[in-house]
C-alpha cells in the first residue's frame, strides 16, 4: 500500500506527515492525543541520514515531554548497503534510533509500529522491532532474507527450502511467520477502519517485552522464552 | 604460554572468559550439560553445539561482580539463532533484576543465523531492548569486539546499543558485510577481497578514531580487561541528555565526514597524518590521546 | 545427521574429580567433546552426532582406541562433530579427558 493511502487510512481525521527521500515525519491525531509519526516509505533502504532524522523526530518528542504516542509506519528496504554508510558507522545510527524509541517509552510515550509494506534486516530492527507493540497490515512482507538468497548462502536447493518453509516459521519471509515468532503482536483487520483499531491499541500495550512468550504460544519460537527464563533462574541461584 | 599472551582473535569463547575474568570465578548459566541446543539446525542437517555458540554466566572482573556473554565465532559464524539469542536476553533480564557491576558482551558474530532468521532477528530486537533496560537500571553494558567475526549485522546494532565499546585492531564493527555490499552493488562499490580497504572501513582503529569505539586495545585479554574496567567506570546514564549528546555527535560526524570517499581522508581531517595501519598499539594510543574525542555519548 | 553410540566396559575409572568438561568447537573439520562423570566406574558410553554418514567403522575404531588408551570409566562422552578427521577426534578426546583429570 502506498504511504499516502496507508496514512489516510490510519489517520482519517488528517495528518501533517511529510515524506522526503523516503523518510516520513510529522504528527497526526490519535485518540485524544497528537501522535508523533515517523516512518519509511516506498521500500526505501535506511541509511545514516534517514536514521538520524527519524531519531531526531523521536528525541524532539521526548524533549517536548508530552508523553504522546509515537507511531512508526514502515514500508522499507533493508539497511542501505553502501560502503559510505559503513565508513560512517551505520550501526551507530541505527542503534541510536532504536535507543531513542526505547527512551521515549521510558518517558511515557506509547510506541507502536505499523508494518504495511516491506522491511528487512537492520532497518526492521531499528524501527518497527524497536517499538513496544508491532502490528501488521495484511499484505505486509517483512523478511530477513529472501529464499533464493538463503538458498545461496546455505547451499540448500530452493525447492527443499520452500518445502521446509511450509513446516516452520523460523526462517522464511512473510508476515505470518513474523507473527508466529512473536515479533508482530497482531494483524489488523483490513476490512475495518484502521484508525479506530490503532487508537484501540493504546489500551492494550504490553507492560513488558512479551514477544518470546507470544512466540512460544504461537509455536514459531518453541524454546526462546523457556531458555531466557532458565537463565534468569540460574542467575538468581548463582 | 601465559594466559595474557594468548591472542584474543585466535581464542575461543570459553578461553576468552577464562582469560578475561579473575581466576576460578566463573559460573556458567545453562552449561553444555544442560544441552540447550538449537531446535532448528537439524532441519538443515547441520550439527548442533551444546551451548548453541554462546557462553553466559557470572564471574568477577578485578573483584567486581559481572555478568558475561561470549559468542563463539567459529560455530555458525557466531550468529544469533533462537537459543543463542535467548541466552543473552535472559542474561540481560537477570542483570536488570540482580544489578551486577556490569554486563560484558564479548562479540564474535556475523549477525542473524539465516537458518533461524526470524527468531534471530526478533532476538536481536529483544536484546537491544533488554540492554536499554539494564542501562536504565544503572547497569553498564560493555561490549568487547576483537573476534574473527567482529560485530556485524544485528551484532553491530547491539554493539551500538552498549554503554561502551572496546575494540582491537582486528575487531571489525558494521552492519552490512563487505561481501554483502559487493554482491548488491558490485566490486566498484566495495571490493571485499581488498583486505586493507575492509580494515580501514570497519576495523577497530577507524572506529576508535571516529567515535564508533570508546577504547582501543591490544589483541590480548589483559589489555581488554583494563579497557573494559575503564569503560565500566565511565559509562553514561541512559537518559535524554546522553541520547541528545549522541545525536549531536552523529550529526556532527555526518556533516564533517559525509562526503569523504575513504577512511584516510577522514583521518587527515582529524589531524592524523601518520600511517594509521602501521602504528602499534602504543603509538596509536598516543594519536587517540592527541586528537581527543572521547565522548561517552552512547 | 547420523547418530552413533558405543558402550565399553573399562578396567579403571577416569582419574580426577571434575564432574564434567567440554573441549573443542563445532566447526568445519572440528568437533566438540563433552564429558560427564555420570556412569558406573567401569563403564564408558560415547554418543556421536555427525553430518557425514558412512564412517561408522572409523568412529568405532577411534572410540575403541581411545577407551583402550585412557580407560575413561564412569564417563559419558557426547560428541557434536563438524566433519573432523580421525586424528582430530582422538586429539580432542584426549584433551577433554585431560581436563576431567584436572589438567588445563
Amino acid at each position: 500500500m502506498a504511504q499516502d493511502d496507508i496514512l489516510a487510512r490510519l489517520f482519517p481525521e488528517g495528518h501533517d506527515v511529510r515524506v522526503a527521500d523516503g523518510i516520513a515525519t510529522g504528527t497526526a491525531p490519535l485518540g485524544d492525543a497528537t501522535a508523533t509519526v515517523i516512518g519509511i516509505a516506498d521500500a526505501t533502504p535506511l541509511g545514516v541520514e534517514g536514521a538520524l532524522s527519524l531519531a531526531g523526530a523521536v528525541l524532539a518528542a521526548v524533549e517536548r515531554g508530552d508523553a504522546a504516542p509515537i507511531l512508526v509506519v514502515i514500508d522499507s528496504g533493508s539497511q542501505r548497503m553502501r560502503r559510505r554508510d559503513e565508513l560512517l558507522g551505520l550501526n551507530e545510527y541505527l542503534a541510536h534510533l532504536a535507543k531513542s524509541l526505547r527512551l521515549a517509552e521510558a518517558r511515557g510515550h506509547p510506541t507502536i509500529g505499523v508494518i504495511h509494506g516491506h522491511s528487512a534486516a537492520g532497518a526492521f530492527i531499528a524501527t518497527a522491532l524497536a517499538t513496544r507493540m508491532l502490528v501488521g497490515v495484511p499484505g505486509a512482507n517483512p523478511t530477513v532474507m529472501d529464499l533464493p538468497s538463503v538458498a545461496r548462502v546455505t547451499t540448500l536447493p530452493l525447492d527443499r527450502l520452500e518445502a521446509l518453509a511450509r513446516d516452520t516459521a523460523v526462517f522464511a519471509p512473510g508476515l505470518d511467520n513474523m507473527v508466529a515468532v512473536g515479533a508482530v503482536h497482531r494483524v489488523l483487520d483490513a476490512e475495518a477502519p484502521l484508525g479506530a483499531q490503532l487508537a484501540g491499541l493504546l489500551a492494550e500495550m504490553p507492560d513488558r517485552d512479551d514477544r518470546d512468550r507470544l512466540g512460544a504460544e504461537r509455536g514459531g519460537r518453541p524454546k526462546a522464552a523457556e531458555i531466557a527464563a532458565r537463565v534468569v533462574e540460574a542467575a538468581r541461584d548463582a | 604460554m601465559s594466559r595474557d599472551a594468548a591472542s584474543w582473535y585466535e581464542s575461543t569463547a570459553r578461553a576468552r572468559i577464562g582469560d578475561l575474568l579473575d581466576d576460578g570465578a566463573f559460573t556458567e548459566f545453562l552449561p553444555p550439560g544442560e544441552r540447550a541446543t538449537s531446535p532448528h539446525l537439524a532441519l538443515f542437517d547441520l550439527p548442533e553445539a551444546f551451548d548453541d555458540g554462546i557462553v553466559v554466566g557470572r564471574g568477577r572482573l578485578d573483584g567486581r561482580d559481572v555478568f558475561v556473554a561470549a559468542q563463539e565465532g567459529r560455530f555458525m559464524g557466531g550468529a544469533f539463532g533462537e537459543v543463542h539469542g535467548a541466552k543473552l536476553v535472559g542474561l540481560l533480564r537477570a542483570a536488570f533484576e540482580i544489578r551486577p557491576a556490569a554486563v560484558l558482551i564479548l562479540f564474535d558474530t556475523g549477525g542473524v543465523r539465516l537458518q533461524e532468521a526470524n527468531a534471530g532477528e526478533t532476538a536481536i530486537a529483544e536484546i537491544m531492548r533488554a540492554i536499554c533496560e539494564a542501562r536504565i537500571a544503572g547497569v553498564p553494558v560493555i561490549g568487547v569486539v576483537g573476534g574473527r567475526a567482529g560485530a556485524f549485522g544485528g551484532g553491530g546494532l547491539i554493539a551500538g546499543t552498549c554503554s561502551g565499546l572496546v575494540a582491537t585492531e582486528q575487531g571489525r564493527i558494521g552492519v552490512s558485510g563487505p561481501e554483502v555490499i559487493e554482491t548488491n552493488h558490485g566490486v566498484e562499490e566495495f571490493d571485499a577481497r581488498d583486505r586493507a580497504l575492509v580494515w580501514r572501513t570497519t576495523g577497530g582503529k577507524h572506529r576508535a578514531l571516529t567515535g564508533g569505539a570508546d577504547a582501543f586495545a591490544e589483541d590480548a585479554a589483559a589489555e581488554l580487561r583494563s579497557a573494559a574496567l575503564g569503560l565500566m567506570d565511565a559509562a553514561a546514564p541512559f537518559d535524554a541528555g546522553t541520547l541528545r549528546a549522541e545525536h549531536d555527535r552523529l550529526a556532527g560526524r555526518l556533516e564533517r565526514f559525509g562526503s569523504a570517499q575513504d577512511a584516510p581522508e577522514i583521518w587527515r581531517d582529524l589531524g592524523v597524518t601518520e600511517d594509521v595501519p602501521a602504528l602499534d598499539t602504543a603509538e596509536f594510543g598516543a594519536v587517540l590521546d592527541r586528537i581527543g574525542g572521547r565522548h561517552g555519548a552512547r | 545427521m547420523e547418530r552413533l553410540s558405543y558402550g565399553h566396559d573399562t578396567d579403571a575409572p577416569l582419574g580426577g574429580d571434575r564432574a564434567d568438561a567440554i573441549h573443542g568447537v563445532v566447526a568445519s573439520g572440528n568437533l566438540e567433546v563433552l564429558m560427564e562423570r555420570v556412569l558406573p566406574a567401569g563403564r564408558c558410553e560415547v554418543e556421536i552426532a555427525t553430518p557425514l554418514s558412512g564412517y561408522e567403522e572409523v568412529w568405532a575404531a577411534v572410540v575403541s582406541d581411545f577407551v583402550e588408551r585412557v580407560q575413561p570409566g564412569g564417563v559419558r562422552v557426547s560428541i557434536n562433530d563438524g566433519g573432523a578427521q580421525p586424528d582430530t577426534v582422538m586429539l580432542r578426546l584426549l584433551q577433554a579427558a585431560r581436563l576431567m583429570e584436572g589438567g588445563r
